[in-house]
């Protein structure tokens, strides 16, 4: 009943990879609907391969599924041939469990990891047969909510959300399915679904965009306020306490056909306190809640034996900061029961301890080893607090390649703020000598060096830059590719920049971008991620036709006390902290890490009274943070902004 | 005696969404299928252990089957030689996914020729749609009396033409099916033996090649055979490899 499968299977023949849309995963659940049951189609707007991993799913997947009055199912973005196969037959989005059309379900919630996903997001609501503006919707069509680290700065898709939960989930979700149920039992009367959505947006870490006015003051924004005395100015993140008390996924799913990280994923910590500036997820979620030693080993071991999987990745950011990281590993390594398997650090910092944890847990199967200096020179690595020595990084290099690694790839960013050519070019220099030391004991050794463009992200010390040109970051790469052309071992990478202005135009914009990500959605612009599908001209084409200006929104250096977007949200950090951060970065000046240190009074621990939880209280081996290296402020050059060149591109102004 | 025999043979079906997946997954199913029941698999050494794991016949993304067929060579210092096959295989099928079940299993002797090399032919249940049962039985009737079926198929990026005749063992239109609620769809069901050497000829180039074309609905390998070419006998590829062991068919 209710099944659109057997309309479904006829098709199938007719698209590319169809086991993206049969379902079937191990730990699939096929959850009972009904008039006293909330249900959920949890859907991430790409394919299948890339969202069936996603682990904020899965986690509330189960979580919802557990309660007695919660029904979770999943949904992932039709590819384009089947998107054309479902409009022709006018079938709607379905869930991939039990095949039930997406307008069945009581809430449509979306888990947006990355901006250019917005216009996927728009097009799976039309999919859904629900109409893509919360203003244009009936009292029975779904709840459209969203989550997940872009909801940070929500407002560029506040037109087309009901409601956006920010930071962890684990909890609200039980808040919200409580509250719908009320609704729905009720009989989702008519008129009332305004009452319902201003009832959500009193409940903590639930932003209701309707509920708020917005001001402008010409192009500048005054101000997004709330249209009722009873609906908070400021919404605050919600923060799990203990991870330990969430040991999900219990069951994670093991997918029929291949998708990104075909493999167990086991969350050892959430937050980071490492202070990288241009890292929106470690600023974002702190503060550090690591999950317990056991639980981590025990959820590996079960996991592994559940799943058949012979491979691991232990999720966090620098996940080699785990206090039981070399107990954790060991065991996993060596129990018995789930024969040779292999750990991934997919998160690791730069240094010859990590390469020794690296070789111990890569036994069975030695994948590539990455490191993410992220900038080509110490001053620069000061000023973005990613404070990585050149020894460490070349003694983690000579460790891994006297260790048998023959090729290792190096990420880095260029665009950032204050960065001349010398810092650019200081990238390749990294690479031509990590490729030296490789060469003293392989001659075949090679450096995949990986270039992206520096997007500033709200919620950053960062988000007052102004981001580089899409021109500006064509000579940086160029000038990269030319120096590294004859650089035997080097192979050189990089992300489009036309990507990159696209994904700064959505970054740091306000509600006036609705229209744009609608006209690109409207023009056929799906699958913004997608190289082939990406349409740089469209989203130019899309600004100008709201007469919105590029220059404006991306590449302008915001100043202290411009209102920005986001103000009237909170993921726990102090406005003043993160300009204080911005003033000691082009200072020169790191900081060091604050797990170990004096507390720079960020907001995030106080504000929610959660201390960093970790097991151990000393600072894990290796590493220069916190280990005594000397952090002394940078140097003595005034550092000022670097100009940036006119942008030649055709912009509407 | 037994030591040196550490190969086993199974087989098994794949019925209903399952049958979406494509060959690469399977083997992908199995691999973690075989770690959960721990099953003493053998590794290949170097770098990059791979189990010793070796498919049959590819069978096409979306097409059904009653009979695929696996050799796993096992290691002979971690096998129990007395297992039992048969809750081996009760115990296989409770790891495999819904639609995935193991129908045999036995020991075969390390020297048999794999897989790929001995099946000889298969036998395909063809339902066809969106024709009549007269457009069918001339269409089929029209091949079998053709001397060839010509057809070009891309190798390479240059377009190679093939004679198919041959290979068409045998096509028979078993008559008009009805709709019910099996996943059968009204239609025309034929029988088609198929020949797979030197290569295999999938169910799909054979409906092309057809005057008129077909289009397939519902495909259901029935049988793998490998015939002798001394007496020209078939049989399937358990019980003409099976050793000595005894066979844990089910």
């Amino acid at each position: 009943m209710n099944s659109l499968w057997p309309q479904l299977e006829p098709l199938l023949p007719h698209v590319q990879k169809p086991a993206r849309y049969i379902g079937c995963e191990d730990g699939m659940q096929t959850p009972e609907h009904g008039p006293g049951i909330v249900s959920w189609l949890l859907t991430y707007p790409d394919t299948y391969e890339i969202g069936l991993p996603n682990q904020g799913l899965q986690i509330l997947y189960e979580i919802i599924n557990e309660r007695p009055d919660g029904a979770a199912e999943r949904s992932y973005a039709p590819w384009t041939d089947m998107e054309a196969v479902l409009r022709r037959e006018r079938m709607p989005l379905f869930s991939v469990d039990t095949h039930r059309a997406a307008s069945d379900f009581d809430i449509l919630a979306f888990n947006l990891s990355a901006e250019l996903t917005y216009t996927n997001l728009v097009n799976c609501i039309d999919l859904a047969g629900v109409p893509i503006r919360s203003a244009d919707r009936a009292d029975n069509d779904p709840l459209i909510g969203v989550g997940g680290h872009c909801t940070y700065n929500p407002e560029p898709i506040a037109d087309f959300v009901d409601f956006v939960v920010l930071g962890d989930g684990e909890e609200a979700v039980g808040d919200i399915t409580e509250l719908v149920r009320e609704w729905k039992v009720a009989g989702k009367n008519s008129g009332t679904r305004a009452g319902l959505l201003r009832e959500l947006s009193k409940m903590a870490g639930v932003y209701v965009p309707s509920m708020y006015d917005v001001e402008y003051d010409g192009a500048f924004l005054a101000g997004v306020t709330p249209r009722y005395s009873d609906v908070p100015a400021t919404i605050e993140k919600r923060t799990v306490a203990d991870l330990g008390d969430w040991p999900y996924p219990k069951n994670q799913l093991v997918p029929m056909t291949e998708v990104v990280h075909d493999r167990l994923s086991v969350e050892v910590f959430r937050g980071c306190t490492r202070g990288c500036r241009f890292c929106q997820a470690g600023m974002i979620t702190r503060p550090v809640r690591e999950r317990p030693a056991e639980q981590v080993s025990r959820m590996i071991s079960e996991g592994l034996q559940r799943t058949g999987y012979d491979e691991v990745a232990l999720t966090s950011l620098s996940t080699a900061d785990f206090s039981g990281i070399e107990n954790v590993v060991k065991s996993a390594v060596s129990d018995k029961g789930t024969g040779q398997i292999s750990v991934a650090l997919p998160s690791l910092r730069v240094d010859a301890f990590t390469v020794g944890i690296a070789a111990e847990i890569q036994r069975a199967r030695r994948t590539g080893l990455t490191f993410a200096p992220e900038a080509g020179s110490w001053r620069m690595r000061q000023v973005i607090n990613k404070l990585i020595r050149e020894e460490d990084l070349y003694g983690a290099v000579e460790s891994a390649f006297s260790q048998g690694w023959r090729r290792m790839k190096l990420y880095f960013l260029t665009g950032l703020p204050t960065e001349t050519d010398e810092d650019t070019l200081g990238i390749a220099e990294l690479a031509r000598n990590c490729v030296k030391l490789g060469k003293t004991h392989k001659s075949s050794a090679s450096v995949t060096v990986s270039v992206g463009g520096f997007v500033p992200k709200p919620f950053t010390p960062f988000q007052w830059f102004g981001q580089n040109t899409e021109i500006e970051l064509q000579r940086k790469i160029g000038l990269l590719r030319d120096d590294t052309r004859r650089s035997k071992g080097v192979e050189m990478k990089w992300h489009d920049p036309k990507a990159t202005l696209a994904e700064g135009i959505t970054s740091r914009g306000d509600r006036r971008l609705g229209p744009v990500i609608e006209y690109v959605w409207r023009h056929g612009g799906t699958f913004q991620e997608w190289s082939e599908h990406f349409n740089y001209e469209l989203w130019l084409e899309a600004m100008a036709a709201h007469d919105l200006d590029v220059e404006w929104y991306v590449y302008r250096h915001r100043t202290e006390e411009e209102v920005l977007p986001w103000d009237h949200l909170s993921a726990g950090l102090h406005k003043d902290f993160l300009w204080q951060d911005w003033r000691d970065a082009l200072d020169e000046l790191g900081l060091e890490d604050c797990r170990w240190t004096p507390c720079y009074d960020c907001g995030a621990c106080t504000g929610y009274g959660i201390e960093h939880v970790v097991a151990s209280a000393t600072p894990p081996a290796g590493g220069s943070q916190g280990t005594g290296v000397d952090l002394s402020a940078g140097g003595s050059v005034p550092v000022v902004l670097q100009p940036r060149p006119k942008p030649e591109v055709e912009v509407a102004s | 005696m037994r030591n040196d025999n550490m190969k086993i043979r199974i087989r098994f079906d794949k019925h209903g969404k399952i049958r979406f997946t494509s060959h690469r997954d399977v083997a992908r199913i199995w691999e973690r299928t075989l770690r959960r029941a721990s099953l003493p698999v053998a590794y290949s050494e170097g770098f990059s252990p791979r189990p010793k794991l070796s498919f049959g016949l590819a069978l096409s993304t979306g097409h059904e089957s009653d009979v695929e067929y696996l050799d796993i060579e096992l290691d002979p210092e971690r096998t129990d030689v007395s297992m039992d096959l048969e809750s081996l295989a009760t115990e296989l099928t409770g790891h495999l996914p819904v639609g995935m079940s193991v129908t045999a299993v036995s020991f075969i002797d390390r020297q048999t020729l794999s897989l790929q090399e001995a099946v000889t032919s298969c036998t395909w249940q063809i339902d066809v749609v969106d024709v009549d049962a007269e457009t069918v039985v001339s269409a089929v009737a029209r091949a079998l009396a053709a001397e060839t079926l010509v057809v070009t198929r891309e190798r390479k990026g240059k377009p190679v033409t093939d004679d198919l005749r041959p290979l068409v063992l045998s096509l028979d239109v078993e008559g008009p099916i009805e709709a019910d609620d099996t996943g059968t769809v009204a239609g025309v069901r034929l029988i088609a033996e198929l020949g797979t050497q030197p290569r295999a000829v999938r169910v799909a180039e054979l409906l092309a090649a057809l005057d008129p074309p077909l289009t397939e609905r519902r495909v259901v390998r029935l049988h793998q055979w490998i015939t002798n070419d001394d007496t020209a006998e078939r049989s399937d590829p358990l019980s003409a490899a099976a050793s000595p062991a005894p066979a844990g068919a089910i």
